[in-house]
């Protein structure tokens, strides 16, 4: 909300400066945003008119002037604006007059002595053409210095009010309420009945008492539409960020800027019979005074007559009831609209109005009649015409019930004991009745608070009022109690310290992403679709991560990175309860950064599966997978107790080229949660006599993975074994086509005793034995 | 025959004419071996008159003596000579790079909320985490939002096309928590959260921290006085000047926006702070009554206080980074600046 410092100061005057009572609004909680004066500084600019206009004798564009500025003779200045003209009254900066950016001096122009500068408004720094003089209105106080007539020496005030207070959402509101915070007094417009001086009323009817309790009607009879809006008036509400339009509509926006009270005029003669304020029925329809035609829905108020809806109930008019120039008779309405009834409605149809803004949060519904008294007087004093009487139908108004206020329970959720006498002074000064009953404040809100209702309600006033700041900041006491540690849990922040130290780089993408790339990367997969993306490539909850990690990758490639590592860990999206937590990552380029004494190489399969043993701290089960995105000859599952916690692999080559990527990237994702357990260490001895090793070289079917193998000599079942691994593979020269050949180290040590070379010959027996037997695989020789 | 003394004159010229161990041995061979020159001499005693052989056999002896200590004393020169012939040649220069892997790094986004989790946790806070896609219910209704509230106008709320939405704000998690656990609690929520907006200073996925203190003596000086100490060791700034001001939050109350003195200018006004000094950094109150009885905590029992706070906000204060988008791009050129 935007207002103008002067009006408000016209009803309540701190002795703060601007900046002061900015920073006590803040601190009240009505959050001053902006402050900006109503012009640029500018000093002696004088309303002039122009008396005489002639063509320089020595210069086609500009002319000689001659220019009454209030002083006993007029004053000649050289002009080259082309709408300058005998009679225009115009501003005037005279010798000396800082304007912004140049300072106005005597100074000889082709030839001819000028005494100053006639200005156009963007000369002085204000809206509006820069193309010809500033002209002024024929009122204009000739020798009146400018900032003056115009009062431009005002700021413009924008606050950021908070839902709740909507009491605050005009002058009037704004004024109680400094008047409060700083124990001023208050000088609200006095507000007097205006007499009918004709008999013609409409009938009201409430069909929704509930939405519309209350609903006041008056016609007024020939009016001048056409009357022009008072400056004063066009200037508050210019200041207040409304374009003057209309003097009887003019009006209505004045009194819901000064009052708060949203109103509205009909042309009289659109209306035909009753009023009657009753929900729209399903599929009518109404064109809004924006142009807009909107579907009504049964939950909609409308104000109706018996041809159908006139306006959609304190959002918006309609369009044929509007009222126009040539308008004579109106018919003014001021209402309380139950905040329940509009809410919601203006945002459903894309709307949101001054009117709907104030109804959904609540109006003052005891000075409904108030509001209307004051633009019928405004409307007779500015556009003329004979009101009728004032036609009121009521119904359940709101209540303001009685609410207690304990002092105790004050001071226990304040943390600090407040006086309870300035307590109910300060919730006096903010409109409540207030009654001392032993240790608790009885308080009775008034009308326009539709923010008070429990008793926490009232603890915040009183605390508000005390001053957030005055309350003081302590450090609570709490138990010294430990906070339990769960050594067999992992952190997210352990996991992400594991990927840094594997040399990769944190990232963190969008949970939405392109559909398309889903599809991309699986065919299967049916991302959620959101309902209001901003974007296409936003639309969709990502599956897998690997969308926005390729994606970050293309962006970091195309950004002369070459080799490039990257990390996330974030959650993957399929519904409300699934919605697992995955860390994944992609590796590009080469597998070590550029570096002397290294052969540069490319980061393949088996350099990513490193990295997961090392970051699983542990040698791990793969199996050769499929997966639509990877490399079907290089894709893998990570396996854990038979559960699969996750895959690895190479781009597949078809995504590689869509995605348009100079090489294929390593990829790897896995269930976070499965990392985020680990098992708790325990002792297990250690043996005190020598171990063997024993390297044994098999050669069997190349196609056979070597986990066959290994699973084959582990399941042999021979004692005293400590570790069988693969330490090297080999094919070619020596070794049959088809064949390859594994070197398998086998390290056997007993807990109690020296192992005897026949009981090692006996073990190398069984596990070659097995290896014939399971794999086809013989001693290489 | 030659005396020991001539013997012993030859030999040590020889013992320091040998440049090498090998050259060396061999002249310890020549006069010490088998048949060295004074073996042959001690041999010699035997035909010698017993009456001579005692002062002979000493003057050899001390001839040996003689030739083994200088042979010691040029075997450990030509050893150490050796050894410092190989020592250079091992000579590395030591200010070529180091090999191997890098080192990756944290995103900062991450790296603030670890800092934000760590100070919170040394006073007792735990962690919570809830759903991302999250129900009307726990996102509005539980937070005392009701329907068409205009609050809600100020979650600019992405829907699923199931009707589910993506949470708004970390505050759902205070409501998940607490219809699983009882007071007394102290827990902060951490996670992204999401906003139909996308400009300079918004993202459509951002991150918070929500906290949540619920016990039977807990107060809105304490709210002060737990959030003033945040900040001001967030910071590492003691001096750090802080401020509430009332606020609306539906789901607190009273409720406040917190202040920070601006870190860019020290308060002297800058564009950051949009010249007024103050930097709003958290929204926060006493948790609403409202809140408890979806839960079913007594309130006359219990009060609570609950924040929440944006952590790329925090991020870029802290790290000096001036365009909120910068965090999302992703760009290595950014993101090793953290490292």
């Amino acid at each position: 909300m935007q207002f103008s410092e002067a009006w408000l100061r016209t009803l309540v005057n701190p002795p703060l400066d601007t900046a002061a009572l900015a920073h006590t609004l803040t601190m009240a909680g009505l959050e001053v945003e902006a402050l900006e004066p109503a012009a640029p500084a500018f000093s002696h600019v004088v309303v002039a008119e122009i008396l005489s206009v002639e063509k320089h004798p020595d210069a086609d564009r500009l002319r000689v002037c001659q220019v009454d500025v209030g002083e006993s003779s007029p004053i000649t200045i050289v002009c080259g604006a082309p709408n300058a003209a005998a009679g225009l009254k115009v501003p005037c900066a005279r010798p000396g007059a800082k304007l912004p950016g140049i300072e106005i001096k005597i100074a000889k122009v082709r030839g001819i002595e000028s005494f100053g500068m006639l200005c156009s408004s963007r000369e002085l720094g204000l809206p509006g053409d820069a193309a010809g003089l500033m002209v002024l209105s024929d009122d204009a106080p000739v020798g009146e210095d400018f900032r003056a007539w115009l009062n431009l020496d005002d700021t413009l005030v924008t606050l950021k009010l908070t839902p709740n207070r909507a009491d605050c959402l005009s002058i009037a509101g704004l004024a109680r309420e400094v008047g409060a915070v700083t124990a001023t007094e208050v000088r609200l417009p006095q507000i007097e009945a205006v007499t009918p001086t004709i008999q013609d009323a409409v009938s009201v009817r409430l069909e929704a008492a509930d939405a519309c309790p209350r609903y006041l009607a008056r016609i007024v009879r020939g009016i001048d539409a056409q009357a022009v809006t008072p400056r004063w008036m066009a200037e508050r509400l210019e200041r207040s960020g409304i374009r003057p339009l209309l003097a009887p509509v003019d009006i209505t926006n004045y009194v819901l800027l000064e009052l708060g009270q949203p109103m509205h005029a009909f042309a009289l003669s659109r209306v035909q019979g009753d009023i009657r304020i009753r929900m729209a029925r399903a599929g009518e329809k109404l064109e809004l005074l924006n142009g807009q035609t909107v579907e009504l829905a049964p939950d909609m108020l409308v104000i109706a007559d018996v041809n159908g809806p006139l306006a959609l109930a304190g959002i918006m008019g309609g369009q044929s009831s509007s009222v126009e120039k040539f308008t004579v008779d109106v018919l003014l309405e001021a209402a309380f609209f139950a905040p329940s009834a509009i809410a919601g409605r203006a945002r459903r149809l894309g709307l949101s109005t001054d009117s709907s803004h104030r109804f959904e949060r609540g109006v003052d519904f005891a000075a409904v009649r108030r509001a209307m008294e004051r633009a019928t007087r405004l409307l007779i004093d500015i556009c003329g015409g004979q009101p009728g009487p004032i036609v009121e139908a009521v119904a359940d108004l709101p209540r303001r019930d009685p609410i207690v206020l304990r002092l105790p329970r004050l001071a226990r959720v304040a943390g600090v004991v407040l006086d309870a006498e300035a307590v109910a002074n300060g919730l006096r000064a903010l409109g409540a009745a207030v009654e001392r009953r032993d240790d608790s404040l009885v308080v009775t809100p008034p009308s326009f608070r539709f923010d008070l209702a429990i008793e926490e309600d009232l603890i915040e006033e009183a605390v508000r009022l005390h001053g957030y700041d005055a309350i003081p900041a302590q450090p609570p006491a709490a138990p010294s109690r430990m906070l339990p540690q769960d050594e067999t849990r992992v952190h997210d922040d352990a996991l992400r310290a594991s990927m840094v130290g594997l040399d990769y780089q944190e990232v963190i993408t969008y949970s939405f992403i392109d559909p398309a790339w889903e599809t991309a990367l699986d065919p299967a997969a049916s991302p959620l679709p959101l309902a209001n993306p901003l974007a296409s490539q936003l639309s969709a909850m990502r599956t897998t991560l690997w969308g926005g990690l390729l994606d970050t990758l293309r962006h970091n490639l195309n950004r002369q990175q070459d080799r490039v590592r990257l990390f996330e860990l974030g959650r993957t999206y399929a519904s409300l309860e699934v919605q697992p937590m995955k860390l994944a990552g992609v590796a590009y380029g080469s597998v070590l950064p550029e570096q002397w004494g290294a052969t540069a190489r490319r980061v393949d399969f088996y350099d990513l599966k490193g990295d997961m043993e090392r970051l699983f701290g542990q040698a791990l089960v793969v199996r050769a997978a499929a997966h639509p995105a990877l490399h079907p000859g290089q894709c893998a599952e990570i396996l854990i107790d038979d559960r699969v916690l996750g895959r690895l692999g190479a781009l597949h080559p078809r995504l590689v080229q869509s995605f348009d990527l100079p090489a294929a990237p390593m990829l790897f994702e896995l269930d976070a949660e499965a990392l985020q357990w680990r098992r708790l260490p325990r002792h297990a001895g250690q043996s005190r006599f020598p171990q063997v090793r024993r390297d044994l070289a098999f050669v069997l079917d190349a196609r056979r993975p070597a986990g066959d193998l290994l699973a084959a000599l582990r399941g042999a079942a021979v004692p005293a074994i400590r570790e069988i691994s693969v330490f090297d593979e080999y094919r070619g020269k020596g070794v049959a086509e088809n064949q390859k050949s594994l070197a398998i180290r086998v390290v056997m040590q007993d807990t109690q005793r020296t192992l005897t070379d026949q009981e090692v010959e006996d073990a190398v027996h069984k596990l070659v034995e097995a290896a014939k037997r399971h794999c086809q695989a013989s001693l290489r020789v | 025959m030659r005396t020991p003394n001539d013997i012993v004159a030859d030999a040590l010229a020889a013992i320091h004419a040998a440049s090498d161990l090998p050259a060396l041995e061999q002249v310890k061979a020549g006069y010490l071996g088998k048949s060295g020159q004074l073996t042959e001499l001690l041999k010699s005693l035997g035909s010698m008159p017993a009456e001579d052989r005692k002062t002979a056999g000493a003057r050899i002896n001390e001839a040996k003596q003689a030739v083994e200590a200088a042979l010691k004393d040029r075997r450990e020169a030509l050893q150490q000579a050796e050894l410092d012939r190989q020592l250079a040649a091992e000579t590395l220069d030591v200010t070529l790079p180091g090999r191997g892997l890098s080192r990756g790094g944290l995103h900062p986004v991450s790296k603030t909320l670890s800092r934000i989790q760590a100070l919170f946790h040394s006073i007792g806070f735990e962690v919570a985490t809830g759903p991302e896609i999250e129900t009307d219910f726990y996102n509005f209704t539980a937070l005392n939002i009701p329907e068409d509230h205009p609050a809600r106008a100020m979650h600019d709320t992405f829907y699923l096309q199931t009707g589910e939405l993506l949470r708004t704000h970390t505050s759902p998690v205070q409501v998940r928590y607490m219809q699983k656990h009882r007071p007394p609690l102290r827990i902060i929520a951490p996670g992204r959260v999401y906003r139909c907006d996308s400009d300079v200073t918004h993202t459509p996925m951002f991150h918070q921290v929500e906290g949540l203190w619920v016990d039977e003596s807990v107060s809105f000086a304490d709210l002060k006085g737990v959030l003033a100490d945040f900040m001001r060791n967030f910071f590492e700034r003691d001096d750090l000047p802080v401020r509430f001001r009332p606020s609306f939050f539906p789901f607190t109350e009273p409720s406040a926006e917190m202040d920070i003195g601006c870190v860019m200018c020290g308060g002297a006004g800058c564009r950051v702070c949009s010249h007024t000094g103050w930097l709003e950094v958290l929204g926060c109150g006493m948790v609403h009554p409202n809140v408890f009885s979806h839960v079913n905590i007594d309130t006359e029992r219990y009060i609570g206080f609950a924040f929440g706070l944006g952590v790329e906000r925090l991020a870029m204060l802290r790290y000096g980074v001036d365009d909120l988008r910068l965090f999302f791009e992703n760009d290595l050129r950014f993101l090793k600046q953290f490292n």
